[in-house]
């Protein structure tokens, strides 16, 4: 199975296991072809979903820490072309449901049915699309539809009125905004943060994930409560840079180093997610 | 008439943003239409741009540029002589009273070559704004003039080091700045790009551009221009003269992209003519991409030109054949330049230097009776620091 059903089923079996899924973001190519599909399969062993970040050049959704992961991933010779490979090989080695997070515009380049039939094909189950609101989304949504993906929208604190008919909408999962602004690590979230997701989930069929800003186990712990999975990106944008600065300054060893904290740090995520482990050792910087 | 209510001129424009600015879009695009139609909002508008900008403008006929050219009668629409030295002004200060009237107590803008951002910190001044402007490394190192003003107005003034470091990254940031601050903070768009209502809003405030020459031209010459000339980077002065011809179709109307080094070379901006449809800063328009729609950097000696993308009006009027859209070089432009301030006594912006590089080759091939009018968009004091570098020393 594949697609919006795939991720359906990832999300709603963890629910019902009483468990708040993991969905980390990479930036597809970052640092390099290879170490970026490795990463992948790893964080697979933990995570329920797997975003895939299509680098792109003016990533209007995301702050500092992503941009440049996007920018080592381009100075890399990553490409769409090149994502939807990636997605392949990461496909050959799990089973994980593949999302791939990618800004219109180079969408509109390569044509909503025919990249909706390529990210089918390379095995991936989903789009996400920052800059893609529910009133320009209809022509990928029914490209995506055809191919059994899923185009997962973005709900916002600010969405209000708009949240119904874009949660009943909603395939695969809604992802909630937690906070008004651009990717990054947060200290703490909106106080109307609750409220705004339990709207959501009343108004979807589907799992609600809330991202942007999630990066401590202990803020995983306290979504728990209300969310069914959580997203974390720039934290480990900002980990996977650490390697490749390591990298590109020939200390191999640091950077092994580096690796295997980012796998343990993800773990600690999606441990905290399923009620398990504790913050010894892995308290975030602040 | 467009846009349409999808905000869509053509396939053109619509709405690309993080859902977290929607309800903001749609709030706007409410709070103009109710505006628009307000008695109070417009007389407060026409008020400002009388007493404070000093419109109407000139229109003003160049007898010695146009015995160079030697054919069409060639009339400057004086945007210089606004308040601030450019027709940006005309939006600012509908925006400006945009956000007054909506509650709004910061605005924030984008700027390339300045002069939006000083029209933006100036209209925060008069109205009693806070104001803070988002411009690239690489364009305050060339606008040090313009920055000094924005600072001496009370703005702040945001270096903007992501990308190209330029007009493009600028409107990045500021409007990721604005997706954070969305609930008190009002964003002055600078030209007629960005989502619906913004293209359609900017256009409404600068079209006091054409309705003027419309007027003046009638009283001049007891007929309509054959052509108006103006530059576009994201297009708002040429949006402003064009749009009250738009149903004239014996107007021609002519826009003049920055062409850099050459269209032929890849350091250019001519977005109409090299580029492509795609999104860019939340409007479907034609802009500069690679095949896999990563935005390609524009080069333009000025800033202001300076911009990958175009209004998604101008990409409708091009695809539709309505206006044309012509390249001129830096160095035509700054030849252009030259020949404006010693024929005529007027230091144009660099920008505005496009438009008349193109209408004197334009005016050289119609008949001595025709008449074209080229939108002097702004002065170029701003530019002389450039335009000296340009001459290496050869004065």
């Amino acid at each position: 199975m594949r697609g919006a059903k795939a991720i359906e089923q990832s999300l709603e079996s963890r629910r019902q296991r009483g468990e708040t899924a993991f969905i980390p973001f990479v930036v597809a190519g970052d640092p390099d072809f290879e170490t970026s599909v490795e990463i992948v399969c790893q964080l697979a062993k933990v995570a329920a979903v797997i975003e895939i970040g299509i680098p792109y050049s003016d990533p209007l959704a995301d702050g500092p820490v992503i941009q440049e992961g996007a920018l080592r991933a381009l100075a890399g010779g990553m490409s769409l072309p090149r994502s939807l490979e990636l997605i392949r090989a990461v496909r050959a080695r799990t089973d994980v449901p593949l999302v791939a997070f990618t800004y219109v515009n180079p969408v509109v380049q390569f044509g909503y049915e025919r990249l909706s039939d390529a990210l089918s094909q390379a095995g991936g189950d989903g789009f996400i699309v920052p800059d893609l609101p529910f009133e320009e989304s209809e022509e990928l949504a029914t490209a995506a539809n055809r191919h059994g993906l899923a185009l997962i929208p973005l709900l916002a604190l600010t969405s209000h009125t708009r949240i119904e008919r874009i949660a009943r909408a909603a395939r695969g999962f809604v992802y909630c905004v937690s906070s008004l602004g651009v990717t990054g690590e947060r200290a703490a979230f909106a106080d109307t943060l609750r409220g705004f997701v339990e709207a959501v989930r009343a108004a979807s069929s589907v799992p609600v994930a809330v991202g942007f800003g999630v990066s401590r186990p202990e803020q995983v712990r306290e979504l728990s409560g209300y969310a069914d999975a959580v997203i974390v990106g720039s934290a480990i944008v900002r980990r996977i840079g650490e390697i490749a600065a390591a990298r590109s300054s020939g200390d191999a060893h640091a950077a092994e180093t580096l690796l295997t904290a980012l796998y343990a740090y993800c773990a600690d995520l999606a441990g905290a997610g399923t009620g398990v482990g504790t913050d010894a050792g892995t308290e975030e910087r602040a | 008439m467009f846009p349409d209510e999808r905000g869509r001129f053509g396939p053109f424009g619509g709405k690309y943003v993080p859902e977290t600015l929607m309800s903001a879009l749609e709030t706007l695009e409410a709070d103009y239409r109710r505006l628009s139609a307000d008695q109070g909002f417009q007389e407060q508008v026409a008020y400002y741009l009388k007493e404070y900008s000093g419109r109407p403008t000139p229109l003003f006929l160049a007898e010695r540029l146009t015995g160079h050219a030697g054919g069409a009668k060639i009339y400057l629409k004086r945007e210089d002589l606004n308040h601030t030295g450019a027709h940006k002004i005309n939006n600012t200060i509908g925006q400006g009273l945009l956000a007054r009237y909506t509650g709004k107590k910061r605005v924030i803008a984008e700027t390339g070559a300045g002069q939006h951002g000083v029209a933006s910190a100036t209209v925060a001044a008069l109205l009693g704004l806070e104001c803070t402007v988002f411009m690239g490394e690489e364009d305050m190192r060339r606008q040090a003039l313009n920055v000094f003003r924005m600072r001496l107005l009370g703005a702040s003034v945001v270096s903007v080091t992501s990308g190209t470091r330029t007009l493009k990254d600028a409107t990045n940031d500021a409007i990721r700045y604005w997706v954070e601050h969305v609930e008190d903070t009002y964003y002055i768009i600078g030209s007629v790009v960005g989502p619906h209502p913004y293209p359609m809003m900017v256009r409404d405030f600068q079209r006091v551009i054409g309705d003027e020459t419309r007027r003046q031209i009638l009283a001049k010459e007891g007929r309509l221009p054959d052509a108006i000339v103006a530059c576009v980077g994201g297009g708002s002065n040429a949006m402003g003269i064009f749009y009250p011809f738009l149903d004239d179709t014996g107007v021609r109307l002519v826009g003049v992209e920055a062409a850099g080094d050459g269209v032929e070379t890849d350091r250019h901006a001519a977005s109409l003519n090299k580029g492509t449809r795609g999104v860019l800063h939340g409007a479907m328009t034609i802009l500069l991409q690679d095949e896999y729609g990563q935005v390609q950097p524009a080069h333009s000696v000025s800033a202001g030109l300076d911009y990958p993308g175009i209004g998604p009006e101008h990409a409708h009027l091009f695809t539709s054949g309505r206006a044309s859209y012509v390249p001129a070089t830096d160095e035509e432009a700054l030849d252009a330049c030259m020949l404006l301030t010693r024929t005529e006594g007027i230091l144009p912006a660099l920008e505005s230097a496009h438009a008349i590089a193109y209408a004197v080759k334009l005016a050289a091939q119609m008949p001595k009776d025709a008449v074209l009018v080229v939108n002097l968009s702004g002065r170029g004091d701003k530019d002389v620091h450039t335009i000296e570098e340009q001459l290496g020393g050869n004065l």
